[in-house]
């Protein structure tokens, strides 16, 4: 009997494998969506996943974003009184019993800086982004049930849920939370009594982001399985969509390079709680010497750290790359412009961005040797980051343009790669890098090109995809407000940075007014700020827009409504767990046939034509 | 023979095993990365060497046995002699615990006065103990995964013998032969390093 079941077992897996998902779930619509938690909360269906990812991701944003308003008041408006945060803040507006005035604790600066960044970068930019859209289009552009483990893809989410929650209460400690900068440097993270920030803030901040670490794993191993077993019959690799050739490569580097950003925690945590002295060497603390702390190296973390912290850019940036390629493409009705360009040159992004970490570290002693090998590197990387650009701008050139808030997005995305990229080439040479080393002209550059830049992307996808996560559309003129809001708010604040940074105004100062020679820059200060505040009244437009629209939105009526080539597209809103009510789909063509044979778009599920040749090639 | 001329239907790897694997690509990156940093603190001075001591020589034994073990009682599975296979599965599980416990001891006798040695002794013995410790956490999560296909196989249910058990079983050992040539890597480096 034992051997027979075998059999039937067997025959059914090899058999049907294409039109099946996995062994998991054959039936679907199915037992995991059996009760309101199975269903909302503790879900295995990706779609519901997806949207876990986003909601979060935007909650962390409003939270990181709001952090940054409140330290752009302080450097904007030093000598404001701050009294009115009190109810917000607490103890961390100090108020002068003699005056009344109320300003922000010192301390409480660094954490709010080093807070926003952790925030933005990990888990609005990582999570946010490419937990979101690889959730939602992987299974649904490759043509797949779900991923490969539903249940590995909730626990990815609910890690990421444990680590919010851990740094979340770190913001409530007495001693408040993390404060040495979300690049966590030793000496600073690696001892407690080095400041307030580094006692329990910092243990918190390790061991969230080891939580986060553990959640990017689980989700990166699943897309990696499902884009490369599990795709639709006739879905051969260069027949996939350039937002899964992303999320591919996006998943690889997190997969090879956050393992070794955990090594490095691994050894803090070791420096923190075990005596042992990996980056500690020769340490003194207001005068008193750690005689047992020596033999380390601070830079090794350095190393370690900025072996992630540079894939991790592309992390960023890379998914959003995709979701405009994609955008551009089906909102100009046009294909993308060399489709084999653009899949190389994520490949070539994807192994480069292993080669320049040490950019980060010209300052920190380096031989300058080395240092040129990097520099060599660092612009070899701007070659595959140009072709992909050309292509943007080509791909809409000529084309019958469709403007909407997507489209909008994407084409400010790539205005935004351009000018955060030009600088980035400044930055990446080591001899300028001396003078501009920790300045604002290094926080305006990664702002524009990565941290505004993937927003753009970001915001471009969910435009577009809206309607295929909730069945309705977002309110266009919202939307558009939202994007010019947005875009002239961004180069507002960013712009002028560039100009502080090359005029030696370093980062992470608590107040410049105090600098003769930085005083003359009061003025720009202030504009920045009042720049900062009115482009996050703008988001909060976007947030309003974004939960409106899920219940009150235009209801989408066509299946198809942006008339894209892609099996997202074919598959019903409300069609549950398991995405396609009958088989899925099979796919017999590239996916950017538009303007071809005379008609505006071909789905990919349409059979070629006697003796027709598929395109892309 | 119509199998070979159709390529589409050629058995690909299943998706949890492609996913096994994927994974052991990060855990490589987690140990490459270690001693990366091992090899580049030693080349700075102030570096004490300390012998490596029998312990953990008879624990590659142990491991390098359980493995041997272990892939036997795979194949009396698939020959479905499972009186064999629960009985090679429980004594590779044993020496999986003995690997641990093994392990334990050796860092012990490092402790004992005769040698003297603790985490913060020096910077080689704080690396000593992030591999070995490293390690002895992925063999535990090992021990864990051996530890559910034991149960199953005592209840000698009938759903064990079904390709979703071989499939388990194989994802277990594949996991497990892993953490067995880590650890030879890790050996053998460590007494390279010496």
């Amino acid at each position: 009997m034992a051997d027979i079941n075998i059999v039937e077992k067997e025959l059914e897996h090899g058999g049907h494998h294409d039109d099946h998902g996995h062994d998991d779930h054959d039936h679907h619509g199915d037992k995991y969506q059996s009760s309101f938690v199975d269903r909302y909360i503790f879900s295995q269906d990706h779609k519901t996943i997806a949207k876990q990812f986003l909601i979060t991701g935007m909650l962390w944003a409003i939270i990181g974003a709001g952090m940054s308003i409140i330290f752009r008041l302080q450097l904007g408006f030093p000598d404001a009184n701050m009294a009115w945060l009190q109810p917000l803040l607490g103890g961390w507006i100090k108020i002068d019993p003699t005056t009344g005035l109320g300003e922000i604790d010192p301390d409480f600066y660094y954490a709010l800086v080093t807070m926003h960044g952790t925030i933005l970068v990990f888990f609005v930019l990582t999570a946010g982004l490419s937990g979101t859209f690889s959730n939602l289009l992987i299974p649904l552009q490759i043509g797949a049930r779900d991923m490969a483990s539903p249940m590995m893809n909730m626990l990815s989410y609910w890690f990421f849920f444990l680590a919010g929650a851990i740094l979340f209460i770190s913001l409530f400690l007495n001693t408040g939370p993390f404060s040495g900068g979300w690049t966590g440097y030793p000496p600073l993270s690696a001892l407690p009594q080095a400041s307030d920030g580094s006692k329990a803030g910092a243990t918190l901040w390790l061991l969230s982001l080891v939580f986060f670490v553990v959640s990017v794993l689980l989700g990166g191993i699943n897309y990696i399985t499902t884009i490369l077993n599990m795709r639709t019959k006739g879905m051969n690799m260069f027949r996939m969509p350039l937002t899964i050739w992303a999320f591919l490569v996006t998943a690889i580097l997190g997969l090879l390079s956050f393992p070794v950003l955990a090594s490095g925690f691994f050894m803090l945590t070791f420096d923190r709680v075990l005596g042992t002295s990996f980056f500690l060497n020769e340490i003194f603390v207001a005068g008193e010497a750690l005689t047992t702390r020596v033999g380390g190296s601070a830079i090794l973390y350095q190393h370690l750290f900025w072996f992630l912290g540079h894939p991790e850019v592309y992390i960023i940036i890379l998914p959003a790359m995709g979701l405009v390629s994609e955008v551009l493409s089906v909102s100009a009705r046009k294909p993308i412009f060399g489709y084999k360009a653009m899949v190389f040159s994520i490949l070539a992004i994807g192994v480069l961005s292993f080669l320049v970490w040490a950019h980060h570290m010209y300052m920190s002693g380096m031989n300058p040797f080395i240092a040129n090998i990097f520099v060599l590197f660092t612009l070899i990387i701007a070659v595959p980051s140009a072709v992909k650009v050309f292509n943007w701008i080509a791909t809409i050139w000529g084309g019958n343009l469709r403007i909407n808030s997507a489209s909008l997005f994407s084409i400010g995305f790539v205005s935004m790669f351009i000018s955060g990229g030009l600088t980035g080439i400044f930055l990446g040479n080591a001899a300028i890098d001396i003078q501009q080393h920790d300045t604002y002209f290094v926080v305006a550059h990664f702002h524009i090109v990565m941290g505004v830049a993937a927003f753009f992307g970001m915001f471009a996808g969910i435009y577009h995809w809206f309607p295929r996560m909730y069945g309705r559309f977002m309110n266009e003129t919202l939307g558009r407000i939202h994007f010019w809001g947005t875009m002239i708010g961004a180069y507002a604040i960013f712009g002028p940075m560039h100009y502080l940074g090359m005029a030696g105004v370093p980062r992470r100062y608590y107040r410049f007014d105090k600098f003769q020679a930085f005083s003359e820059f009061t003025g720009m200060n202030e504009f920045i700020t009042i720049a900062a505040i009115l482009t996050f009244a703008v988001q909060i437009l976007f947030v309003i827009n974004f939960f409106y629209s899920m219940y009150k939105g235009r209801k989408q009526t066509e299946m198809n409504p942006w008339g894209a080539t892609t099996l997202e597209w074919t598959a019903p809103v409300d069609a549950g767990h398991g995405n396609w009510d009958g088989d899925i789909p099979h796919v017999h063509r590239w996916p950017y046939d538009m303007g071809r044979h005379g008609r505006e778009f071909i789905p990919q599920t349409e059979p070629l034509a006697e003796g027709e040749i598929d395109g892309g090639h | 023979m119509e199998m070979v001329t159709s390529p589409k239907k050629i058995r690909r790897i299943h998706p949890k095993k492609f996913a096994l694997w994927t994974a052991i690509v990060s855990m490589l990156m987690l140990f490459s990365a270690f001693t990366s940093a091992y090899i580049v603190r030693k080349a700075s001075s102030n570096w004490l060497a300390f012998p490596i001591v029998d312990e953990f020589f008879y624990s590659t034994g142990v491991i390098l046995s359980s493995s041997v073990i272990l892939h036997v009682s795979y194949k009396a599975f698939v020959a479905k002699n499972y009186t064999l296979y629960k009985l090679l599965l429980t004594l590779g599980l044993g020496l999986g615990v003995l690997f641990v416990a093994l392990q334990y001891m050796g860092w012990l006798t490092l402790n004992s006065d005769t040698y003297g040695i603790f985490i913060s002794t020096n910077q080689s013995s704080s690396f000593f103990v992030l591999l070995v410790g490293t390690h002895a956490l992925h063999v535990i999560g090992g021990i864990t995964a051996l530890m559910i296909s034991w149960i199953y196989a005592l209840k000698s249910s009938t759903k064990e013998w079904t390709p979703r058990g071989q499939l388990r079983l194989e994802l277990t050992f594949t996991y497990w032969h892993f953490v067995d040539i880590l650890w030879l890597y890790l050996l053998l480096f460590l007494w390279i390093q010496q």
